[in-house]
């Protein structure tokens, strides 16, 4: 980084607040493992271990990790004031995220290659700043291609979503 | 010299006009292939194998393997140009690969693993020439123990390398074996922390969490960095190639040791990605440079693909030789043999000897041609990386959700890829190390699975793992690589005291 | 109670032919086929699965292509999952083999046979009991008696999978003999044979094509073929002896059969033209040199139902996989 890393001018979630919510995360993942191996039976049978043996230990040591993250995170007091991310620039990795995400999302309904149009298109024009044209021809260009190459060459079907908009090309 | 011959006899039947441009036409295909990620080797093959069915058998194989080589070379590309491995045995490649095209030398990366690779698979099949039936037979000791014991070594020999906080270790590789347990228990049969999730049933795929930890979360590290790759004034002539060789002849022994490892674990099968990571551990604990391994040292990209050529080659051996696959890709490769009416196993060499040395000799050439079309191609690929960031980003993220989506046919798993993005980029801001990880996600499944396999064989008595000379020097080595780095450090104590002593 | 099923199923297909009447005459796919494949690529399923777009596509049986999907997760629970949940589509095919009864009930997985729509059954796949070539015995007998007399957990039995179909067959054999052997699973029948071929275990329940290059080979022994009636393939496979040598495990003193379907479904609730169609096109499929060869390389029940016949068939061995599975404790817990 740049600027000073204890500087309080710049804004934002400190390093200690994630440390701390991604050590919980983590020791709940652990917890789940550790309750769903007792379900399974974690312990060692008369010929080797039981299915939830491993996951159990694994969980176990999760969580006891866990915990000594979350004690460092809780001790470690001056990553108070050490911004993990800046809001401007987590601005900019939610202008990635929140497209990349609708993206997703709209696979299912509109099918990967209309998706992908709309969304190269779209992140070059409002992200990127292009002229809208040139957003459309690389959008248009690149799910051409992807379909060329995907379903003619390949013959590997990929999501075409419930509104079906290329079933009338025979695919 | 009976070999030889064979061999030469195998170019004469490979060596014909239309071979040649299926070879060619097999590179190109399987560098496409390599390079997206998701749609590897093996669903490469998958996909173009119906093709074959018209062709002779021995033209198919030999545009099926050169699909092989194309796509054991192109899983490198993306690892070094954007942190994506195409292949799961590229993911070691990464580690250094792409450190050095952030640092501008993009052009010397994809040279070194070209080169790298070429060394490797060059090494492997010269072994399937002259040692088969030898290789073969070693390849049958293998039971559930000592695959244990292989699986434990790579962990052993790849533990404890970071400069990261241990607990921070610790959580993610086991995070990497929790997730690795998702889905069916394969020796119960049993379902696993799938809370009755029907989109939990197939487990965590390896890719997915690759292309996410690693793609999608750098992409949202360079997003937050401002919009770009670094490393765009990569230099792009062929006069790269030439500096890169003079730099790389330095490194001989590593490249020897890791291709010993990758012949190794091909034929046993271990696969490639064990010897990949476990090539790239034992390089950086013998180097001098060691600390520095993950800044971008060419010694690290050679060492990772040197190991996973030779291994990808050698595994086609087992299958020749034994009717095994070494790998998802021999597999399909030996669905395709059937369909041609050759029955692999012990017999392919005596019966069909056309076909298996046709098969070598294709090797050899398939190997060059991916080479020489490859190295041609550096200044291209490292030209990419010259395109503006806001075309690129999108695009990275819609192969990447392609390849995740091709891995099992899954919608929910491009959703996966997103989410474990997002924790790619929060542990790498927190310093939580994600290659082991990456490491206990690939074969955990396997280690437990081998594990559980030896406990029922042996019914409960661990110490099948020293039953016998293979087992036991496997396991002990793997305890000694385990305890080293403690080892190391009494014996310098030891050794201070002593000069200490004398010194008073 | 089993008819009534069958009832129900012909007249959901007579519901589902009304409603898709206009379109009817000759039904043909309009886009690429996708042939869904329940388990990982390189095995059983996946060759024979992958053989079929070959010749479909060598002999342009279809002006649609076949692109076959691999769905292996939770031992094929993901591929069903799939094909139920895509109903009507007759653009979907699945191939099958005994995990179509075993998961479910193995797992709890919501899902049934019931849920598709059955098409064709292609073939049976026999099961062999196999030991490697350097052991003294020469018969199913011989081996049998020896496990008796080491007692229970001495002799190693590999096979493909848990509570699938090599178990199933093995409890099998240790109820008609009273033995106990200890039962390792594995990835795939390339793994098992080759586990056998290193003297890791001391047998096998191998498919035929899973060990024929080892028994070939001389690495390899069969000693019985779990079916009534032997293979009938005489064309010499080693020097000495074809499939129809091998005796079957009934005239060797164990009375344990079991045969593996491989057939094909479809989703619920497809028009019966489109059923119609596969079921010609699977019968020229089996017309072919290189379907023959196969079968025979294979040394497959031929086998070959279509319609009720085969829904029948299928309900018996539905009937047949709970009984064994219950008895064997492999029902999932409700």
């Amino acid at each position: 980084m740049a600027e000073d890393p204890n500087r309080s001018s710049t804004s934002g979630p400190s390093t200690r607040a994630i440390e701390i919510f991604i050590a919980l995360f983590t020791f709940a993942l652990g917890a789940i493992m550790v309750f769903d191996s007792r379900r399974l039976g974690a312990g060692w049978a008369f010929d080797g271990p039981q299915p939830g043996y491993f996951p159990f230990y694994i969980g176990l040591i999760i969580c006891f990790a866990s915990l000594a993250n979350l004690a460092t995170a809780i001790v470690e007091r001056h990553q108070r004031l050490v911004v993990f991310v800046e809001w401007a620039r987590l601005r900019q990795v939610m202008k990635m995220l929140v497209p990349a995400a609708l993206f997703v999302g709209a696979i299912p309904l509109i099918g990967i290659y209309v998706a992908t149009t709309v969304y190269l298109a779209g992140f070059m024009i409002w992200v990127g700043r292009y002229a809208w044209y040139k957003g459309i021809v690389v959008g248009l260009g690149t799910s051409v291609f992807f379909f060329l190459m995907f379903e003619v060459w390949f013959k590997v079907p990929l999501p075409k979503g419930a509104y079906h908009f290329l079933r009338y090309l025979g695919y | 010299m009976e070999e030889l011959n064979s061999l030469f006899y195998g170019f004469s039947v490979v060596l014909t006009p239309y071979n040649i441009v299926l070879m060619f036409v097999g590179v190109f295909l399987g560098i496409i292939v390599g390079v997206l990620p998701g749609l590897g080797g093996a669903n490469g093959v998958a996909i173009l194998l119906p093709l074959t069915f018209a062709m002779p058998p021995t033209s198919a194989i030999v545009m099926l393997s050169c699909i092989y080589w194309g796509a054991l070379f192109g899983g490198a590309i993306t690892s070094i140009l954007f942190n994506i491995p195409g292949e799961p045995w590229s993911v070691a490649t990464t580690f250094d690969g792409y450190p050095m095209a952030q640092n501008g030398h993009a052009a010397e990366a994809l040279t070194t693993s070209f080169t790298s690779s070429f060394f490797g698979a060059l090494c492997a099949v010269i072994m399937i020439t002259f040692l088969a039936p030898l290789v073969a037979r070693f390849a049958l000791k293998f039971g559930p123990p000592e695959f244990f014991s292989v699986y434990f070594l790579t962990f052993c020999s790849f533990i404890g390398m970071g400069k990261e906080k241990p607990f921070k270790i610790l959580v993610s590789m086991m995070l990497g074996f929790g997730l690795a347990a998702v889905g069916m228990d394969m020796v119960t049969g049993t379902l696993r922390l799938n809370f009755g999730f029907s989109e939990l049933l197939r487990g965590f795929s390896f890719l997915i969490a690759v292309i996410g930890l690693f793609g999608i979360g750098e992409i949202l590290l360079c997003m937050e960095e401002g919009l770009e790759f670094s490393g765009r004034s990569a230099r792009l002539n062929l006069t790269v190639v030439w500096d890169t060789w003079r730099r790389m002849i330095r490194f001989w022994g590593t490249a020897i040791r890791s291709m010993v490892i990758g012949c190794w674990l091909g034929v046993t099968p271990g696969g490639a990605t064990p010897a990949s990571f476990m090539a790239y551990g034992v390089a950086k604990r013998m180097s001098k440079d060691g600390a520095d391994f993950g800044t971008g040292k060419l010694e690290g990209v050679l060492a990772p693909e040197v190991a996973n050529n030779s291994a990808g080659t050698s595994a086609l051996l087992p299958m020749l030789a034994l009717g095994i696959p070494g790998s998802p890709t021999a597999a399909v490769l030996l669905g395709g043999l059937l369909v041609w009416g050759l029955q692999p196993g012990p017999l392919l060499f005596v019966e069909k000897p056309e076909f298996v040395w046709g098969l070598i000799a294709s090797m050899y050439l398939g190997n060059i041609a991916t080479l020489i079309l490859c190295l041609t191609c550096v200044p291209v690929f490292a030209a990419i990386l010259r395109v503006p960031f806001s075309i690129i980003a999108p695009v990275i993220i819609v192969v990447c959700a392609i390849g995740a989506y091709t891995v099992n046919n899954a919608v929910y798993d491009i959703w996966y890829m997103l989410m474990f993005g997002v924790f790619g980029y929060v542990f790498k801001k927190l310093d939580y190390p994600l290659a082991p990880l990456v490491l206990a996600l690939v074969l955990g499944d396997a280690a437990e699975s081998a594990f559980r396999q030896s406990m029922l064989l042996a019914q409960g008595d661990l110490r099948i793992f020293f039953s016998n000379w293979l087992v036991g020097s496997i396991t002990g080595l793997a305890l000694f690589a385990l305890f080293w780095p403690i080892v190391a450090r009494g014996l310098v104590a030891l050794r201070a005291s002593r000069v200490g002593a004398t010194a008073a | 109670m089993h008819i009534h099923r069958i009832l129900s199923v012909t007249a959901m297909l007579f519901v589902a032919a009304l409603v898709g009447a206009p379109t009817a005459a000759a039904w043909e796919p309009t886009r690429p086929v996708e042939f869904v494949v329940p388990a990982g690529s390189g095995g059983g399923a996946d060759q024979m699965a992958r053989l079929i777009q070959g010749i479909v596509a060598k002999h342009n049986l279809m002006k649609q292509p076949f692109v076959v999907v691999n769905k292996s997760g939770g031992a094929g629970a993901e591929g069903f999952l799939d094909v139920k949940g895509s109903k009507a589509d007759s653009h979907k095919i699945i191939i099958t083999l005994s995990n179509l009864f075993t998961t479910p009930l193995a797992t709890g997985v919501p899902f049934n046979w019931k849920d598709l729509t059955p098409v064709a059954m292609l073939a049976l796949d026999q099961f062999v009991l196999w030991v490697h070539a350097d052991t003294p015995y020469k018969s199913a007998k011989d081996y049998l008696d020896a496990v008796k007399k080491a007692g229970p957990n001495k002799f190693k039995m590999a096979g493909t999978g848990s509570k699938q179909e090599d178990q199933i067959l093995t409890v099998g054999i240790e109820k008609a003999t009273g033995t106990k052997f200890i039962y390792v699973p594995f990835k795939g029948g390339g793994d098992v044979a080759t586990q056998l071929v290193g003297k890791h275990v001391d047998s096998t329940v191998n498919n035929p094509i899973e060990a024929v290059a080892q028994w070939r080979a001389g690495q390899l022994r069969p000693l019985c073929v779990f079916d009534d009636s032997r293979m009938p393939y005489k064309g010499k496979v080693t020097e000495t002896m074809s499939w129809h040598d091998i005796p079957t495990c009934k005239e060797a003193g164990v009375p344990a059969d079991y045969l593996m379907l491989r057939g094909i479904f479809m989703p619920a609730g497809v028009p019966k033209e489109a059923v119609d169609f596969y079921v010609g096109l699977f019968r020229k499929v089996r017309e072919t040199s290189e379907w023959k060869e196969f079968m025979e390389r294979g040394a497959f029940n031929q086998s070959f139902m279509t319609g009720p016949a085969y829904a029948k068939w299928v309900q018996g061995a539905e009937d047949l996989h709970r009984n064994l599975m219950k008895e064997a404790g492999f029902l999932a817990k409700p």
